[in-house]
């Protein structure tokens, strides 16, 4: 098929989103992807480029230029297939992905208008390949051995996935009574649908991957017991979970969450659905959300559909903000205030405990820090409050403790990470990999998924040799 | 899914009732040490809890939890029978408790707090401390445990509000008794509700006599990841599930766990009025 070459000049398919009005009513998915005539006039735009930069964005390396080419022909199962070979939950990160930064930046249509958008595309063939195919993994040989994968978010669903693929005998533990990590409790329901990550998750069962919930390494089961049980290598994917607040004076009054508790009460818990769900979330007519990540957006957006005027705070101005862009226009969308250069400095409570102001200070920006961010700093005698009954800190979470507290000769580093190696995954016990948010901090879906990839590649190597 | 393999009616006044569960959980029954705590969830739309592990059999896999009928979940708990089943059930949870070397430790258990004591005592006397318990409850037919309590003590007291048993008074009553007699006390480990533990370290905060009290703050993972047990401890903010649930009785600010426990109220209620279960003996 010929390139278009206008194709460049003409502006991308625009995705059909939910009504603003209907948004704020409910959960129900805002972004509704494209349909089949758009999805192939938009795969048309790509240039078929003979070094696709794109790829090299991708941090696990898709075919793009390949899938696209099968998607503006119209074959959708063979671009899903095409995807599914580097990456096992396309139908997720089509959703969640930072595409902008990374294979979307580096497209060649975007240097003289906008790229093409991989990320809808991405979403488009795998919600067609979902309704229609189901590839199963069928092992003939048996590998035969047994590998442990610990935390069920996108680093372990990876690492199983690829593992299950080499035909191992794969046994997934997690804390939580359901899989998916943050796809589960933390990303809503508007965003990502779950029915989508138990579809993956399903996918993977199908495989023959074990799944045991209700198990949390380092108290039900320590890393010693799986050796013990005959697993030859554990594969540690526990996330980034424990919740960081800022030290305010106020900050532990009623009404103040961490956005995982927030998120994890409603996402999680179907709080949202309460009193039918026994699980209740606190939510007043005025909520603040300080920070102005995905986990801040996400907060405030549910908070919205809960009911509340929302407002973001964060002390730099918009241009900083690490959230996706789009996750920032839907936000604003949907009526969510932002106050920017605001930094908050303390919670004020009423005589029963409860959050019932926030008292915050004006900033400006000056020189840029390490972080190449320009510094915020105070304005004197800014200061100014905002009437709240409901505070949620989205400020940012480190690794959680329990595997590393219960297994001392694990190394970390100063901020209780995990220390593996880049290539491998190795970690300083042998047989132990890991990868994802616990070694690398906060990050991406596709980047804990990378590094889940990474270390089934070191493991089948460490177990191949061993 | 968890079975339920025995289930036992410790209490019942009428309007709530004390019950006893052993749960199959033998991973959990393996690893369990004092101090420990599980989360469970009865059903698909269920609340996670949090119960101490009151005692545990690695032979059988039983995991022994007791409850009081409070809310919705402890009370659709108390309707459970043995041969019924739970969906989720995780643990241990939290930091074992450990002690060392201990040689006169008093145990104060108050109302229910008598369940999560109850293993520490055990501990504690077979380990070679000597074990002075102390037991209050509002009358005699709330006294948990009694026996238990009693084998596993070298002294042993009982106090209730209104006399009906034992002393006439608090537990703090015979507290300062056993000081005043000049008895040295090198531990006190206090569970019970938070008035009663903020009594108890006020009292040895006095004497200087080491404190441990166990919190029982809102839960919803118990795995540090969510924040809603934070407790503020020597001026530090922890959180209960990972950091504890014991921690020393003088440092913690009981006046802000007590706040943040009745965050919920209103919203429990609205459950229970829907369940039709708000007025006493509902739902039984
Ligand atoms: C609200 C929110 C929104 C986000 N939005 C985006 C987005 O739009 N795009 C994007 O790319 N990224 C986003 N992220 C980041 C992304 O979700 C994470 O980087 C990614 O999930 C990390 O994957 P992981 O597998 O390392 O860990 P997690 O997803 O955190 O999974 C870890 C799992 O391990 C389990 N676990 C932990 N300890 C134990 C134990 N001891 N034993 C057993 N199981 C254990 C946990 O319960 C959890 O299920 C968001 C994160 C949050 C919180
Ligand atoms: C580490 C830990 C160990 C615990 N061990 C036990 C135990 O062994 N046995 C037991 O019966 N309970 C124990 N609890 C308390 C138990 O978790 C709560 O009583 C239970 O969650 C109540 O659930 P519900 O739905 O029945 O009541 P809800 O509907 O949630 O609450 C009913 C009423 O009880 C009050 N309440 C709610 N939670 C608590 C709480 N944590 N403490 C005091 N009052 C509360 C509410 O304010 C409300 O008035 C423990 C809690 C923790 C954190
Ligand atoms: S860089 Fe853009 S145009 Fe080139 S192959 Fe990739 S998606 Fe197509
Ligand atoms: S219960 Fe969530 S952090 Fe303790």
């Amino acid at each position: 098929m010929s390139v278009d070459k206008r194709a460049r000049f003409i502006g991308r398919e625009p995705m059909a989103l939910l009504e603003d009005e209907l948004r704020v009513r409910g959960f129900s998915e805002v972004a509704l992807g494209y349909t089949e005539e758009q999805a192939i006039s938009e795969a048309k735009r790509c240039l078929k480029c003979k070094n696709p930069k794109c790829q090299l964005g991708c941090p696990v390396n898709i075919d793009i230029k390949d899938f696209i080419a099968l998607t503006a022909e119209g074959k959708f199962i063979e671009a899903y297939k095409k995807i599914k070979e580097k990456n096992s939950l396309p139908a997720v990160c089509g959703r969640v992905c930072p595409q902008e930064e990374q294979c979307e930046v580096e497209c060649i249509v975007g240097l003289k208008g906008e790229p093409v958008a991989i990320g809808r595309l991405e979403r488009f063939v795998s919600d067609y390949a979902l309704t229609k195919e189901h590839k199963k993994i069928v092992c003939e040989v048996s590998a035969g051995k047994k590998v442990a994968v610990v935390g069920s978010g996108p680093a372990g669903l990876a690492c199983a996935g690829e593992l299950a693929k080499l035909c191992y005998d794969v046994t997934m533990y997690e804390a939580f009574h359901e899989p998916g990590g943050v796809l589960m409790y933390g990303i809503p329901e508007f965003r990502l649908p779950k029915g989508i990550v138990k579809e993956e998750v399903e996918f993977l069962k199908e495989a023959g991957v074990k799944i045991e919930c209700n198990v949390i390494i380092g108290k039900t089961l320590t890393i010693d017991d799986l050796f013990e049980m005959g697993f030859e290598a554990v594969f540690l994917g526990t996330g980034a979970g424990l919740p960081y607040f800022l030290g305010l004076e106020g900050e532990n009054l009623n009404g103040v969450y961490s956005a995982n508790e927030f998120l994890t009460r409603v996402n999680l818990m179907r709080a949202y659905r309460f009193p039918e769900y026994k699980t209740p979330v606190y939510v007043g007519n005025h909520v603040a959300v300080i920070g102005a990540g995905n986990v801040a957006m996400d907060a405030a957006r549910t908070a919205r559909r809960l009911g509340a005027t929302v407002h973001i705070i964060y002390r730099r101005s918009e241009e900083e903000m690490p959230a996706r862009k789009e996750e920032i226009e839907h936000a604003k969308e949907e009526g969510i205030g932002f106050l920017t250069l605001a930094n908050p400095m303390k919670v004020i409570g009423d005589e029963k405990g409860y959050v019932k102001e926030i008292v915050c200070q004006q900033m400006e920006l000056g020189e840029p820090d390490e972080s190449g961010r320009r510094r915020p700093q105070a304005i004197p005698g800014s200061e100014f409050t905002l009437p709240v009954d409901t505070l949620v800190v989205a400020v940012g979470q480190g690794p959680n403790p329990i595997v590393t507290q219960a297994t001392p000769d694990l190394a970390t580093n100063k901020w209780g990470n995990i220390i593996a190696d880049e290539q491998t995954g190795a970690t300083s016990i042998p047989g132990v990999y890991a990868g994802g948010d616990v070694v690398t901090g906060a990050a991406t879906v596709i980047k804990a998924m990378g590094a889940g990839k990474i270390a089934a590649a070191g493991i089948h190597n460490y177990l191949t040799n061993k | 899914m968890y079975k339920v393999l025995r289930k036992k009616v410790l209490t019942d006044t009428g309007v709530d009732r004390v019950i006893l569960l052993d749960i199959e959980a033998p991973l959990v029954a393996k690893k369990h040490k004092p101090g420990h705590f599980v989360m469970l969830r009865i059903d698909e739309k269920g609340e996670r809890v949090p119960l101490t592990i009151a005692d545990a059999n690695p032979e059988t896999g039983a995991v022994t939890i007791i409850a009081q009928e409070v809310g919705s979940t402890s009370k659709q708990l108390g309707r459970l029978e043995a041969g019924d089943h739970i969906l989720d059930f995780v643990g241990p949870l939290g930091q074992a408790a450990h002690y060392p070397e201990h040689k006169h430790v008093v145990c104060i258990g108050g109302g229910l707090g008598v369940a999560p004591l109850y293993p520490e005592v055990k501990h504690l006397y077979q380990t070679g401390s000597h074990v002075t318990s102390i037991v209050g409850a509002r009358n005699k037919d709330l006294i948990l445990l009694e026996s238990e309590m009693q084998e596993y003590s070298h002294e042993f007291y009982i106090a209730t509000d209104d006399g009906s048993y034992g002393t006439k008074g608090f537990v703090t009553t015979i507290l300062q008794e056993l000081i005043d007699s000049n008895t040295p006390v090198d531990l006190v480990i206090a569970i019970g509700p938070i008035p009663m533990m903020k009594a108890v370290a006020n009292l040895t905060r006095k004497y200087e006599i080491k404190t441990l009290v166990s919190l029982n703050s809102l839960m919803v993972d118990g795995t540090g990841m969510c924040g809603a047990c934070r407790v503020t401890v020597g001026g530090e903010t922890k959180f209960t599930c990972i950091d504890g649930p014991e921690f020393d009785g003088h440092l913690v600010d009981f006046d802000e766990q007590m706040r943040r426990l009745s965050m919920y109220k209103d919203k429990e209620k609205e459950v229970l009025i829907q369940e039709g279960c708000g007025g006493a003996n509902g739902c039984q």
